[in-house]
């Protein structure tokens, strides 16, 4: 299957036993009044990932050139852009496995608002994030402990992985190519979210009308994407929504699991509304809109 | 208004602002440099090739049982095969005189609704033919000003929403994949006893794939052991979504491929053989 992960290079290119003396990355300067592509040339010292390079015309050519990174190992989630057109994580991008005999362009991750040149506007995937209810434990034990076993644990544990990159949020084509669906949309770093919280062991609530009416997850249709930029591996689609889409399944259009909730006398799911009344965004009646931000000094 | 009261009043609806301008080219202009058309435009040639295929073999009507020849193939386009049309075959199943047209569209209804719907197949189909996406990073057909489809509404309406009925055809693909079963097994019976024939070969594989691809659904994996809090109540249910669903569900794409060519090739053969066409060499 193809990945976005890995990208070839073609034979013969600089990135074999002969690395070209020079590479040029085309960044994109500008902000939210526009913007352009840029050439720069630097010299290729061999062994470096994408975001050496951006420092070094920083340090060298663009003073100015707005970046956003941090920790430059692919754990604090950062460096996120759109590198040849694929979301990568600039820290993570050996030079050597582009092909530099062309100029390397680099964007900013084109799902999200733009601030200036590299760096966008994560707002929303924080306004998300206080649209879920956190943990929430039942009473423990007598013993005032909580036990669970690791077997219960391991498919939560993968989902822990996840370094809030907001690669997965800034491929899905729900949001990329339609804001309109951001108010009612959570994205697949939120499913994963969901699905931590609802596959855990100990959890209580029950988020399966969240999901499905306030979080929209009936409007992913699973095309993957998120799981192919995912720079940490989690099986986004196959491990965290396709099973918490079967919640939703269990919760709302599987009339067996109706009725064996009656006969049983198991409860209903509970309703959106009541689950969403525990989450920050709820408790202080926050919504999302598509409106442009005013920047702090007034409009651009 | 005091500080302090103003402090704790009653909390104010907040307004979070997510829009604005976007950095980079268009989401019209696709900056990637591989080769992204390739995967959807293969993906459609391969199932319209399916489709085609399984309207002819099944208009087709004929030579899907090649007992005439001494062979117990039957078609797994035809299984199980219990119209009035069977039974003029040769095949010892069949009465249903009210069904007029070829028996395989009456089969073909329930694995068809059961790929239909599949969480592989959608994929493919919505990259493929509603170009929602085409490919990852590639701005979908109803934002780039086609006018296509201007409100995405995904899988919250009717026709998609029915793809939640996933579960229940996962049902029926169980009771086919028995069936195929059956028939790999029928396929070692020859007129003499048993024995092995090139088209047992292809029986048995077309078998293994079936339950290879039906066991590792999605739906599958959910009722088998994936809907519970704690797998560690449940050992026999974790076993098997660990080691059996799990483990299938990881190739579904492969597995939904492999079936799909071997269902082809299997009904080709039997055609092949029952037509007289050519001979089904025996191995022992």
């Amino acid at each position: 299957m193809a990945t976005l992960v890995q990208e070839a290079v073609p034979a013969g290119g600089a990135a074999t036993s002969s690395p070209a003396e020079t590479v040029t990355l085309r960044l994109w300067r500008g902000d939210a009044r526009g913007g352009e592509f840029r050439d720069y040339t630097v010299e290729n010292l061999g062994g470096e990932v994408v975001l050496d390079v951006v420092h070094r015309i920083q340090a060298e050519q663009a003073p100015d050139l707005a970046v956003r990174w941090n920790c430059k190992a692919g754990k604090c989630g950062s460096c996120s852009a759109e590198i040849n057109g694929k979301p990568r994580l600039m820290c993570m991008t050996r030079m050597s496995s582009l092909d530099v005999s062309e100029p390397i362009t680099v964007s900013p991750m084109r799902g999200n608002p733009i601030i200036r040149d590299l760096v966008t506007d994560v707002s929303y995937h924080f306004a998300v994030a206080r649209r879920i209810p956190g943990f929430h434990p039942g009473p423990p034990e007598p013993d005032g402990t909580y036990r669970m076993s690791q077997v219960d644990v391991d498919r939560v544990q993968e989902f822990r992985k996840c370094i809030e990159c907001f690669l997965c949020q800034n491929v899905c084509h729900v949001i990329r190519d339609h804001e309109d669906n951001k108010p009612a949309y959570a994205g697949p770093r939120f499913f994963v979210r969901l699905a931590e919280l609802e596959l855990h062991p100990l959890d209580t609530l029950d988020r399966r009308e969240l999901a499905a009416k306030e979080l929209g997850i009936g409007l992913c249709n699973i095309t993957k994407c998120c799981t192919e930029v995912c720079p940490e591996d989690i099986h986004i689609t196959d491990n965290a929504i396709i099973p918490m889409k079967e919640r939703v399944v269990d919760a709302r259009y599987d009339p067996i699991a109706w009725l064996g909730r009656k006969i049983l006398r198991r409860p209903a799911p509970t309703p959106a509304a009541e689950v969403a009344s525990l989450t920050p965004a709820g408790r202080s009646g926050e919504v999302i809109s598509i409106e442009p931000r005013t920047p702090p000094g007034g409009p651009a | 208004m005091s500080l302090a009261q103003h402090l704790e009043g009653p909390a104010r609806p907040a307004t979070v602002r997510v829009g604005g301008p976007r950095g980079g080219p268009p989401l019209s202009t696709v900056l990637r440099r591989d080769n992204w058309r390739l995967q959807p435009v293969l993906v459609a040639l391969g199932l319209l090739g399916f489709v085609a295929y399984v309207v002819w073999a099944a208009n087709r009507n004929g030579a899907f049982y090649a007992g005439s020849v001494g062979r117990d193939y039957l078609s797994p386009l035809y299984s199980p095969c219990i119209t009035h049309s069977c039974i003029s075959s040769g095949y010892v199943w069949g009465g249903w005189s009210w069904w007029r047209v070829s028996p395989a569209w009456l089969i073909l209804i329930f694995p068809g609704a059961f790929r239909a719907t599949c969480y592989y197949y959608r994929k493919a189909y919505y990259r493929s033919f509603w170009l929602s996406p085409p490919a990852c990073a590639v701005a979908d057909a109803g934002s780039t000003g086609s006018g296509l489809r201007q409100h995405y509404s995904g899988e919250t309406r009717f026709p998609l929403l029915w793809n939640n009925i996933h579960r229940y055809t996962w049902y029926f693909a169980l009771i086919f994949a028995g069936i195929l079963t059956w028939d790999a097994i029928a396929a070692f019976r020859f007129p003499n006893g048993i024995g092995l024939g090139v088209g047992t070969i292809l029986f048995v594989l077309n078998a293994i794939f079936i339950w290879a691809y039906t066991l590792g659904c999605h739906a599958g994996r959910h009722l088998c052991g994936g809907n519970l809090k704690r797998l560690s109540q449940a050992p026999i249910r974790r076993w098997w979504w660990k080691n059996v669903s799990s483990q299938l569900n990881a190739h579904h794409q492969l597995y939904a491929w492999l079936s799909l060519f071997s269902i082809i090739v299997t009904d080709l053969y039997t055609w092949l053989v029952a037509s007289g066409t050519i001979h089904d060499p025996r191995i022992f």
